[in-house]
C-alpha cells in the first residue's frame, strides 16, 4: 500500500475547532481523551486550548508513600502511610517495595492528570532520558530523578541536560559516579552525545575521540550521599582530570582547557555550550518530538516542512521547550486529517487511557493501601505489554520510539495484542482486578448514561465511536454491533424501539433486575466488541 | 495478490515454486539443478538457534588467552581472571574460558561447541543500538538497512509471507522470538517473519470477523499491519499449542523456573522443536553485558556480575543441548550467540570495560565441528584506553557458513541475503 507523503507545514492550523480536533489533540498530548475534557475544551479556542495545555500551573504532586508494609516487612522508621522520601535507612527489605511504591505513584499521577502536558512530557523525557529502576535501586535517587523530569518536563532542555547530568540516579545508571581520571568510563559521556543531544541522525558526526574526551571533561562529578535524603551530584576536584581535552572538527576542533582545582566544574559547562552550538541537537529532540506525538516516519516533507523550522524555533529560543511544542501542537500538520488515528497506542495509553475514557473507578487515598495496589496492576497490565514504566528496556528507552521501520509496530505481535485483549476484556466482561475487598472495572452503563441520546442504538454506537477511536467504523460493522448485539435476543430484532424500550425501563422500572442485566450485558459485548476491534489500538 | 505479482516478487526473493512455471510437472524438474536446490530448501527440517547477549560482552573475560596471562593480567589488573582458576580446552594450551562456563568447557572438550574469535566488521560502531542493528541487519557498519539478515533468509524462502500463510507446505511460524518484542533479525521485506511467544500453552482467543478497512492512510496503514498480526496470531495458536502438549517430558538438567531465563527460554525452544514445528529460526535472549563497572567482586574474582550471567548461560545452553538429545531431535539443531561488541583491552577504575571492537563467538550443536576457529588476540605489553581486540572475522562470514554449510543454501542466495561474498569458515 503506498501512503500518499502529508505536505502541510507549521504553520497555525486555522480550520474548524470541533470535538474531534480535541478529541485527536487530547489523545496525543494527555492518557486518553476523556468526555469532559473534550466538551471543555472544545468550547474554547484552540489557541487557549494550547495555552492550557502548555501553560498551566500545577502544584508539586504529594511524594508516594509508604503502602508496603506487610506479614514479612514492617519499616522500623516511616510509618504507614507516611512518605518514605525522608527515609535515612535503604536496605534489600525495602528498596522493592518502594520502588513499585513509586511507580504506583507514577501510574496513579497519570489516572488523575490535570488539563494539562506535563504528565506525557515526563514519559518523554522519561524515554529520553532513560534509567533503569532495577539498576539504580535506591528509590530515593529514583524520586528524586522523577521529580527532575517533572520540574524540566516544560522547562528549558540544555538546563535540564546539565540538571541530569548531576542527577544521582543518573550517575549511579551510566557509571558516571566512577568516573575518574585514572582510568575514566566512557558510559555517561557517550549517551550524552549519542542518545541525550546531538544524536545519531544524519548531521551527527561526533567521533569516538570525542567520547573519550566527553568522559575526560565529567571526571570528578559524583554522588554525595552523606544522608540518603540529601543526595545529590557533587563535583569532587580530586577525581578531575585537569589536561586539556581536544575534541574533534565535529566540534569546530575546540579544545577545553583543563582546569585546576574548583574552576575544572567550567569545563563541563564549556562543553555543554559546545555541544549546543551543534544544530543537530535542535534537530535531534524535534525528531523525537515529532515521533512522539506525530508519526513514526519523518519522510523529507516532514523533514523540511516540520523539523528544520521547529529546530529554529528551539534554537531561537534558547532550547526552551515550550515555543516548540505549541508551535508543533497548533500546527496544520498536527491537525491534517491525514494525521489522526496514526500512533499506535503505547501500553500506558492503552491502560491509563482506557481507564480515563471510561471513568473507571480507584479506590480513594484514605484506602492507600488498595489504590497503591490498584494502581499498581495497573503498571504491571501495562509492563506485560512491554511498557515497564521506570525500567524501559536499556538506556535508549523503548524501540517503539527509533527501531526502524517498525517503530510504534512493535507494541503489537502475536505475544502483547492477545494481552491487550486479555486486559479490556477483564476490564469490561471479566470482572474487573481486584485487590482485597476493592475492584476497577468499567461501568458499562454509566459510560453510556454520559452520552448524549443512549436510549437511541444508533446514536449511543456512534457516540461510542466517536469517543473511542480516531476513525469511523463502517457501516457494516455498525450494523452488526446494533442488529447482531444490542438488539440481539430482544423481540423483533429488526426494531430499534426494543433497545429504546429496555434502555428507557431502567430508569422506569429500576426494580427489573432481568431488565437491567439484559441491558448491561449488551453493553458489556458492545464495549468489549469495540475494544477488541483493531481501530482501538490507535490513537 | 495475483500471479503476474507473485512472479515478480517470487524472482526477487529468488525462489520459485515448480508449480507456478506454467504447468511444468514437478516429476519433469526432478533432478535438475533447481530441484535439487528446492530440496536443500523444502525438506530440510534444520534449525537454527540465535542466543543475544544484549550491551556487548567482554571478550578477553570470557575465552581467556591463557598464553598472554602477564599481559593479560597487566592490561586489567583489577578483574583479570585468576590463572589458577580459568578453566582448560583440551588440545587449545593456549586458551581457556571463564571458570563460570564449567557445562560450556565440557561441551567444548566433547566437540559439540565451538568458538570463533575476534568477530566484528570494518568500521566498527561503539553505539549499542547502532552496533545491534548492523548484526541484526547484516549492513555494513555505514549502511542503514531495515531488514535482518534472518527475515531476508526466510523471505527466500517464502517469498509471499504473509500472504497464503500458513499453508500445507508450512503450516508453522517461519521464526520464532521467544518473548514479547520481536527482535529486527527476523525483520522481512513487507512485514516481520517473526512470531512472538511467551507462554506457548496460553493462547487467547482473538476476535473473529475483522473488517479489512484497506484504506491508503497512515491510519489505514497501521491498521491493516494489527489485523494482520492478529490474523497470523490466530492461526499458528493453535498449531504451538498442539506442538507444545505433544512434549510432555523434558531433560532434568534445567534449573527451577525462574531461576534463569535463559534456560526457561531456551526450554520452550526444545519443546517446539520436539513438538514438530518446521520453524527454521529461533531467537532467545538475555541482557545486562554491559559491565561498564564492577564486572568482578574483588574479594573473589571469579564472581560477579559478569559470571553471574556466564553461569546462566552455560547451564542454559547444556540443558538444552541435553535436552534435544533427549527428545531425539539434536542432529537438527545448532546454535549461536553474539553480542553487539566486545569491550576494551584495558579495563576501566569502575572494575568494569567500555565499548570495544572484537570479541569471540560460541556456535553448539551435535552436529558442529567444534574447536576455535581462528586465534587469541594479541594483548600489547603496555595497554591503553584506545586499544581493542581487532577483528579476525567479519560476524558476515558466520552468518555465511551457517546458511551456505548448515542450512544448504546456494552461495548466490547466501549472497543475495547477506548482500555480498564472505568467507566460510570450519563451524559445520
Amino acid at each position: 500500500m503506498s501512503i500518499p507523503s502529508v505536505s502541510s507545514g507549521l504553520k497555525k492550523y486555522k480550520g474548524k475547532w470541533t470535538k474531534d480536533e480535541a478529541t485527536h489533540l487530547l489523545k496525543r498530548t494527555m492518557f486518553g481523551a476523556r468526555k469532559q475534557d473534550v466538551e471543555y475544551f472544545s468550547e474554547k479556542s484552540l489557541r487557549k486550548t494550547i495555552d492550557e495545555l502548555v501553560d498551566g500551573m500545577e502544584e508539586v504532586p504529594q511524594p508516594p508513600i509508604n503502602n508496603y508494609n506487610d506479614d514479612n516487612y514492617t519499616d522500623e522508621e516511616i510509618p504507614l502511610g507516611s512518605t518514605w522520601i525522608t527515609a535515612t535507612k535503604q536496605n534489600g527489605m525495602n528498596s522493592g517495595r518502594r520502588r513499585n511504591s513509586l511507580k504506583a505513584w507514577w501510574v496513579g499521577l497519570m489516572l488523575n492528570q490535570n488539563r494539562t502536558l506535563r504528565e506525557k512530557m515526563v514519559l518523554f523525557w522519561h524515554n529520553h532520558f532513560s534509567t533503569e529502576m532495577v539498576n539504580v535501586d535506591n528509590g530515593i535517587w529514583l524520586y528524586k530523578h522523577n521529580v527532575l523530569l517533572r520540574q524540566y518536563a516544560l522547562g528549558n532542555f540544555k538546563e535540564m541536560v546539565r540538571a541530569v547530568t548531576y542527577d544521582p540516579a543518573m550517575l549511579k545508571y551510566l557509571n558516571g559516579n566512577n568516573n575518574v581520571k585514572k582510568a575514566p568510563d566512557e558510559n555517561y559521556g557517550r549517551e550524552l552525545q549519542e542518545l541525550f543531544t546531538v544524536g545519531k541522525g544524519p548531521g551527527s558526526h561526533y567521533t569516538e575521540s570525542d567520547v573519550k574526551a566527553a568522559a575526560r571533561v565529567l571526571t570528578g562529578i559524583r554522588i554525595e550521599n552523606k544522608i540518603l535524603p540529601e543526595a545529590h551530584g557533587i563535583f569532587d576536584v580530586g577525581r578531575h582530570d585537569d589536561t586539556d581535552k581536544q575534541f574533534s572538527a565535529f566540534y569546530g576542533n575546540a579544545i577545553i582547557k583543563g582546569k585546576k582545582g574548583k574552576e575544572g566544574e567550567q569545563e563541563v559547562d564549556e562543553m555543554l555550550n559546545m555541544i549546543f552550538a551543534q544544530e543537530e541537537v535542535a534537530r535531534f529532540i524535534c525528531r523525537k518530538l515529532y515521533r512522539f506525538f506525530i508519526y513514526h516516519t519523518i519522510d523529507e516533507n516532514a523533514e523540511k516542512n516540520i523539523i528544520e523550522p521547529l529546530a529554529k524555533t528551539f534554537r531561537k529560543n534558547n532550547y526552551d521547550i515550550k515555543p516548540v511544542l505549541k508551535e508543533l501542537l497548533s500546527s496544520q500538520h498536527f491537525f491534517d486529517i491525514a494525521n489522526r488515528g496514526c500512533i499506535i497506542k503505547n501500553p500506558l495509553d492503552f491502560t491509563v487511557g482506557l481507564c480515563r475514557e471510561f471513568e473507571v473507578q480507584f479506590p480513594d487515598s484514605t484506602d492507600y493501601v488498595n489504590q497503591y495496589g490498584l494502581w499498581l496492576t495497573l503498571q504491571t497490565q501495562a509492563s506485560q505489554m512491554q511498557q515497564n514504566i521506570g525500567d524501559p528496556p536499556n538506556v535508549a528507552g523503548w524501540p517503539a520510539y527509533y527501531q526502524e521501520p517498525q517503530y510504534d509496530k512493535i507494541w503489537i505481535n502475536s505475544d502483547t495484542l492477545p494481552k491487550r485483549n486479555v486486559f479490556t476484556d477483564k476490564m469490561i466482561i471479566n470482572g474487573g482486578y481486584a485487590r482485597a475487598t476493592k475492584k476497577i472495572m468499567i461501568d458499562p452503563v454509566q459510560f453510556a448514561q454520559s452520552l448524549p441520546d443512549p436510549a437511541n442504538p444508533d446514536t449511543l454506537i456512534n457516540d461510542s465511536v466517536k469517543l473511542l477511536y480516531m476513525m469511523d467504523l463502517p457501516d457494516k460493522e455498525k450494523k452488526y454491533l446494533k442488529e447482531g448485539i444490542l438488539l440481539s435476543g430482544l423481540k423483533g430484532m429488526m426494531s430499534d424501539h426494543y433497545w429504546t424500550d429496555a434502555w428507557n425501563k431502567m430508569a422506569t422500572s429500576p426494580d427489573d433486575a432481568a431488565n437491567k442485566k439484559d441491558v448491561t450485558t449488551k453493553l458489556k459485548k458492545l464495549y468489549q466488541y469495540l475494544m477488541n476491534l483493531p481501530q482501538y489500538q490507535l490513537c | 495478490m495475483n500471479r503476474k505479482e507473485f512472479l515478480k516478487k517470487a524472482a526477487i526473493g529468488g525462489v520459485v515454486l515448480p508449480s507456478f512455471l506454467n504447468g511444468i510437472s514437478l516429476k519433469a524438474l526432478a533432478g535438475t539443478p533447481l530441484m535439487n536446490a528446492l530440496n536443500g530448501y523444502m525438506n530440510d527440517d534444520r534449525v537454527l538457534v540465535i542466543i543475544q547477549l544484549a550491551g556487548g560482552n567482554d571478550g578477553l573475560n570470557t575465552v581467556i588467552p591463557f598464553d598472554q596471562y602477564s599481559t593479560y593480567t597487566a592490561a586489567r589488573p583489577n578483574i583479570a581472571l585468576p590463572e589458577d582458576k580459568v578453566l582448560r580446552l583440551n588440545g587449545f594450551d593456549g586458551t581457556a574460558l571463564h571458570p563460570a562456563l564449567k557445562e560450556m568447557q565440557a561441551l567444548f572438550n566433547d566437540g559439540k561447541l565451538g568458538i570463533v574469535q575476534g568477530v566484528s566488521y570494518p568500521k566498527p560502531n561503539f553505539s549499542h543500538f547502532r552496533a545491534t542493528d548492523i548484526w541484526m541487519t547484516s549492513s555494513d557498519s555505514d549502511k542503514i538497512v531495515s531488514t535482518g539478515w534472518a527475515g531476508r533468509y526466510l523471505n527466500n524462502l517464502y517469498p509471499e509471507f504473509p500472504n497464503n500463510y500458513p499453508n500445507k507446505s508450512m503450516p508453522d511460524p517461519l521464526a520464532i522470538q521467544v518473548g514479547s518484542v520481536v527482535s529486527t533479525t527476523f525483520q522481512g521485506p513487507a512485514f516481520t517473519m517473526g512470531l512472538a511467544i511467551s507462554n506457548p500453552n496460553s493462547f487467547y482467543n482473538l476476535i473473529e470477523g475483522k473488517v479489512n478497512v484497506d484504506s491508503p492512510t497512515r491510519w489505514g496503514e497501521q491498521l491493516d499491519y494489527i489485523e494482520e498480526v492478529g490474523i497470523k496470531t490466530d492461526q499458528y495458536a493453535s498449531v504451538i499449542k498442539q506442538a507444545a502438549l505433544k512434549v510432555t517430558k523434558q531433560s532434568d538438567k534445567y534449573p527451577a523456573q525462574g531461576k534463569n531465563s535463559l534456560a526457561d527460554q531456551l526450554k520452550i525452544v526444545a519443546r517446539l522443536i520436539a513438538g514438530g514445528l518446521r520453524t527454521k529460526v529461533y531467537m532467545v535472549n538475555i541482557g545486562s553485558f554491559d559491565t561498564h563497572a564492577k564486572q568482578v567482586e574483588d574479594a573473589d574474582r571469579t564472581t560477579g556480575n559478569h559470571a553471574k550471567l556466564w553461569q546462566k548461560v552455560s547451564e542454559g545452553i547444556n540443558a538444552f543441548m541435553d535436552d534435544i538429545k533427549y527428545l531425539n531431535v539434536a542432529d537438527r539443531v545448532m546454535g549461536m550467540t553474539f553480542s553487539e561488541f566486545g569491550r576494551r583491552i584495558k579495563s576501566n577504575a569502575s572494575g568494569g570495560t567500555d565499548h570495544g571492537v572484537a570479541a569471540p563467538l560460541f556456535y553448539f550443536g551435535h552436529n558442529v565441528k567444534g574447536g576455535i576457529v581462528g586465534n587469541n588476540p594479541t594483548i600489547p605489553a603496555i595497554a591503553t584506553v584506545n586499544d581493542n581486540v581487532p577483528m579476525q572475522h567479519d560476524f558476515r562470514s558466520v552468518y555465511t557458513s551457517v546458511l551456505q554449510n548448515w542450512f544448504y543454501l546456494q552461495p548466490a542466495d547466501v549472497q543475495n541475503v547477506l548482500m555480498g561474498q564472505y568467507p566460510v569458515l570450519q563451524m559445520v
